[in-house]
């Protein structure tokens, strides 16, 4: 059996970690970087982190199988697809109004 | 099936010895082949629960560019203390739920895991009530977003939904998907404590040992998916008016 059982240490720093992530967030969030998509890519990029920490030790994914590595990833991407693809409509659909006839929606905000 | 382990810590009765032989469902070859099948099937469950979870991330990400005032606004008025509060309690949990996997594994008495399984079951309760407090909280300040509901009752807060560029309707679409998000989160934590009850009981009667810890392992896996979920909740939907609140 492959069984590789992670030491309380391991578990213990990972923690630490996880709690560090959390302080970053908030305090990364209170900073106003005159841009929100500043704000939200540095909360997104400590989430990934935290995220990636607990899947990678808590989840055991770093000693697993080849074929967990297969399926976390397949997970991730298939995610992706399906953000990206319904982003890239969203986003294109105005460079298309001359040619597709709009359809009436609720006025977008605008941004700031 | 013996693990390299710090093999002192181990002691394994005869009541884990056998419940180890036992859980060996016929169609499998051995122990080892079980938990490779149990663990794959666990897996795909999750992948499953990300893409569930995805869409009204999808959601929330459209809403959000469409509206980003209204996004603002009502994400400002979410407690955020409250839901960093929480952050901490899970990955408390999360930690204490590790430590059940490794108390399992590494042999250690019942009592250890029994410990480390109570200590998780507890710090999910505690989330769910801080979450019923907060859900309370709203339901007072008239913000559930059901049709014809969604009337804050506080003067501030009305002005905060419909200035700089946020509108009271669009700031209930916020508290719809704000609901439907940490309400599908609460609806696996109630599941989860549902689920670790059994697990505690069957630790307590020495059912679990090196040789056979599956259900701890496997609800783990499931216990810290629910963790990530809120990872990206709390930053997504408290704190993304944080900077902003001072300014309104």
């Amino acid at each position: 059996m492959s069984e590789h059982i992670v030491s309380r240490k391991v578990y213990f720093v990972i923690f630490a970690a996880l709690l560090v992530g959390t302080v970053l967030t908030v305090v990364a969030a209170n900073i106003d970087f005159k841009s929100e998509v500043i704000n939200t890519t540095i909360a997104l990029a400590i989430a990934v982190t935290k995220a990636t920490l607990v899947v990678l030790y808590f989840m055991h994914v770093r000693y697993s199988a080849r074929i967990i590595w297969v399926l976390v990833a397949s997970g991730i991407f298939w995610l992706a697809i399906m953000m990206v693809l319904t982003a890239s409509d969203y986003m294109s659909r105005k460079w298309a109004s001359p040619l597709v006839p709009t359809v009436q929606s609720a006025p977008a905000e605008t941004k700031h | 099936m013996a693990t390299h382990a710090d093999t002192a810590g181990v002691h394994t009765t005869p009541a884990q010895h056998e419940a180890a032989q036992s859980a060996l469902a016929h169609h499998f070859d051995n122990m080892e082949q079980q938990k490779a099948a149990t663990t794959l099937g666990m897996w795909l469950f999750l992948v499953q629960e990300v893409m569930f979870f995805g869409g009204l991330f999808l959601v929330y990400a459209i809403y959000r560019a469409l509206y980003p005032q209204s996004w603002a606004a009502g994400s400002s008025h979410l407690n955020w203390v409250l839901g960093g509060f929480n952050t901490v309690v899970l990955i408390c949990s999360s930690l204490t739920m590790a430590l059940a996997v490794w108390a399992a594994q590494a042999g250690r008495p019942r009592k250890t895991q029994v410990l480390f399984l109570v200590l998780t079951a507890v710090l999910g309760l505690t989330f769910l009530g801080v979450k019923a407090f907060e859900y309370a909280d709203k339901y007072q300040d008239g913000l559930i977003p059901f049709a014809g509901w969604f009337s804050p009752t506080d003067p501030e807060t009305r002005e905060l939904f419909t200035t700089h560029g946020a509108t009271l309707q669009n700031v209930q679409m916020f508290y719809w998907i704000y609901f439907a998000m940490t309400g599908l989160h609460a609806l696996h934590m109630i599941i989860g404590i549902a689920i670790i009850i059994p697990i505690i009981w069957a630790a307590w009667r020495e059912r679990y040992s090196p040789e056979y810890y599956a259900p701890v392992e496997l609800f783990g896996l499931y216990w810290h998916f629910v963790d990530i979920v809120w990872i990206f909740l709390f930053p997504l939907l408290y704190l993304l008016g944080a900077h902003l609140a001072a300014g309104h």
